[in-house]
């Protein structure tokens, strides 16, 4: 018995001083200068009876290249720790959802870690396909016919990747982009540009801050056992 | 005369030929849609569609990508169909043994194209998709050229008087071109397969610029701003060099069709069917020229893209045809000839002057 319950007691101790130790990296992404105005999505969608329907007495929607706040807040950015792989719980976490609803996709961008499931559902009453080809080897990319009504379809990533996207053929202005994290050390800009990444071991590492668009960014942080705050500047011209 | 006598051409067959062809050209447009709505995968599944038999797919999925795709394959089917007539037809009733083996060709080359359209489906390959849409083009010159030399116009040429010395230099003039326009061809599909949308998009500068910037800088300041909704892939280098590559070319296009026009008027005269089918073969040219900047302009429009797709294969047959048609007759000194002339597509209503 005592075989047993040492080992255990050890882990215990030793995983609450870890999360002890841990902290978190804080910040706010912002944009400055004016980005190019979106896309009305309206023309597209009115020349498809079956997502027409869908908008009866509603405002269309606009492509959402950049999603920025009144005072530039800036929304849809990765952040990551550059460089740290192998420390993954993707297969223990919660399957990530992306809907397909009003013939876009929600959300457009998307974090997961590697080796956790993606659910890919049609809210929609009509047919999609879910068509993705990852660039990374190892990710395999796929295009699967999704009925109304139909089960979600379910996706796994080995490999870390970033934005690959997701598309619709039937609706070719339908897109989203899923990255893919090799540890549950990341997150994505709200609207209001925020972002935390939780519970990071104590150490110095490279943060990453990645818009679809715009290119990626770094800063080094160094973590202890209290909160990290670092801020990213985004630039359009 | 005595070859036009033992050739005496089938018209049913040359009508049926001229249609094959013509439902050719449909399908060729149709799949330009395809490629131009982005459409190309949105039946996932072939030869079925959506696990149905391709031919009874129920109208309520005929919507958005899968309409064009989908009508595409029926077509397609058609056309196939229609090709494999043609082809027992020419086996079993042409004599000339040449032309069996061409309706073999023909047979063959759409069973290709057939295989490569749903292998680019299954397989998830773009680069299939390019060398399908080339391929279209190829099968599109085979049809036309079988309604060509079925027709009643091709027996009484072929009979009639040698062509004069001086067309030597003319011919190879007109099938270098013809070979060019293909070379472009080749570059446009490239262009549409790399799913990117407009690489330039401003005509008739690049960028604001003669020649753009393609630097790594400039490049990702050009993806920054492009707000495209149905193009997939951010543009690169090699992409705006491509694009560039095909204007260059189409200049080297027009230059050379207008050379051809011109020597053809100057030597055979204005009343020669080759002068005139080089003079249709230039205003081919011009309108592809200017369907390439609305195309441009309108942010790659895809009845646009797709009407500068057709032109372009009708440029590619204009000159091929327009070789067959001169390498159809043997070289030789000029003399007094039947004269000849050409109505509708390939058929002849022939005004015969009598030989002296």
């Amino acid at each position: 018995m005592k075989r047993i319950i040492l080992p255990v007691l050890a882990i215990g101790i030793l995983g609450v001083w870890q999360t002890a130790a841990a902290a978190d990296i804080t910040g706010v992404i912002t944009l400055k200068g004016a980005p190019p105005a979106e896309t009305d999505l309206g023309p597209y969608i009115s020349a498809n009876p079956d997502c027409a329907a869908m908008y009866q007495g509603k405002k269309m929607p606009t492509t959402l290249f950049y999603v920025v706040g009144p005072n530039g807040e800036f929304a849809d950015v990765a952040i990551s720790l550059k460089g740290v792989t192998g420390k993954s719980t993707g297969a223990s976490a919660l399957p990530a959802v992306l809907d397909q609803k009003g013939c876009v996709y929600t959300p457009q961008i998307l974090a997961i870690q590697t080796g956790q499931k993606l659910l890919v559902r049609n809210s929609d009453m009509c047919v999609h396909n879910v068509d993705f080809t990852p660039i990374v080897a190892g990710n395999e990319g796929h295009n699967d016919v999704q009925m109304m009504g139909a089960s979600d379809l379910t996706y796994t990533f080995p490999k870390p990747e970033d934005f690959i996207m997701f598309k619709c053929d039937v609706h070719p202005w339908m897109r989203a982009w899923v990255s893919v994290f090799d540890s549950p050390y990341f997150s994505t800009s709200d609207k209001d540009g925020k972002f935390v990444i939780k519970n990071v071991p104590p150490g110095k590492y490279t943060v990453e801050a990645n818009h679809r668009k715009l290119g990626a960014q770094t800063q080094d942080v160094e973590v202890g056992d209290k909160d990290v705050t670092v801020n990213f500047t985004f630039n359009v011209k | 005369m005595k070859a036009y006598a033992q050739n005496r051409n089938n018209p049913w067959l040359h009508l049926f030929a001229v249609l094959t062809a013509i439902i050719t050209f449909l399908l060729l447009g149709l799949g330009g849609l395809v490629t131009s709505h982005e459409a190309g995968m949105s039946v996932p599944d072939w030869p079925t569609s959506y696990g149905y038999n391709m031919f009874a797919l129920p109208i309520k999925f005929w919507h958005g990508g899968a309409f064009f795709e989908h009508t595409h394959r029926l077509l397609a089917s058609g056309a196939g169909f229609l090709t494999t007539v043609l082809a027992v037809w020419l086996w079993f009733k042409e004599p000339r043994k040449w032309m069996k083996w061409l309706g073999v060709a023909a047979f063959l080359l759409v069973v290709a194209q057939g295989v490569l359209g749903g292998l680019r489906v299954t397989l998830k390959m773009d680069d299939l998709g390019i060398v399908h849409g080339v391929i279209g083009q190829s099968y599109f010159i085979l049809m036309c050229a079988l309604a060509l030399f079925t027709s009643r116009f091709w027996f009484k040429w072929t009979a009639g008087e040698k062509m004069p010395g001086m067309m030597r230099g003319l011919r190879m003039l007109v099938l270098g071109t013809t070979f060019l326009i293909f070379i472009q061809l080749i570059l446009g599909a490239t262009m549409r397969g790399q799913h990117a949308g407009l690489a330039i998009s401003d005509f008739p500068l690049a960028y604001g610029k003669i020649w753009p910037d393609t630097s790594p800088t400039a490049v990702a300041h050009y993806n920054a701003d492009r707000m495209d909704v149905i193009s997939e892939s951010p543009i690169t280098a090699f992409q705006i060099i491509l694009q560039m590559l095909h204007r260059i070319v189409a200049v080297a296009i027009l230059a050379l069709v207008a050379a051809s026009a011109w020597q053809a008027w100057r030597r055979l005269g204005g009343k020669n069917p080759l002068a005139k089918l080089a003079w249709f073969w230039l205003s081919l040219i011009l309108c592809q020229i200017a369907l390439g900047a609305w195309t441009v302009w309108s942010n790659k429009a895809a009845d646009v893209a797709t009407l500068h797709v057709m032109v372009g294969a009708l440029s590619l047959v204009t000159g091929a045809l327009w070789c067959m048609i001169a390498f159809g007759r043997r070289e030789g000194e000029a003399r007094i000839a039947p004269a000849v002339t050409m109505s509708g597509a390939f058929g002849a209503s022939a005004a015969m002057a009598a030989n002296k």
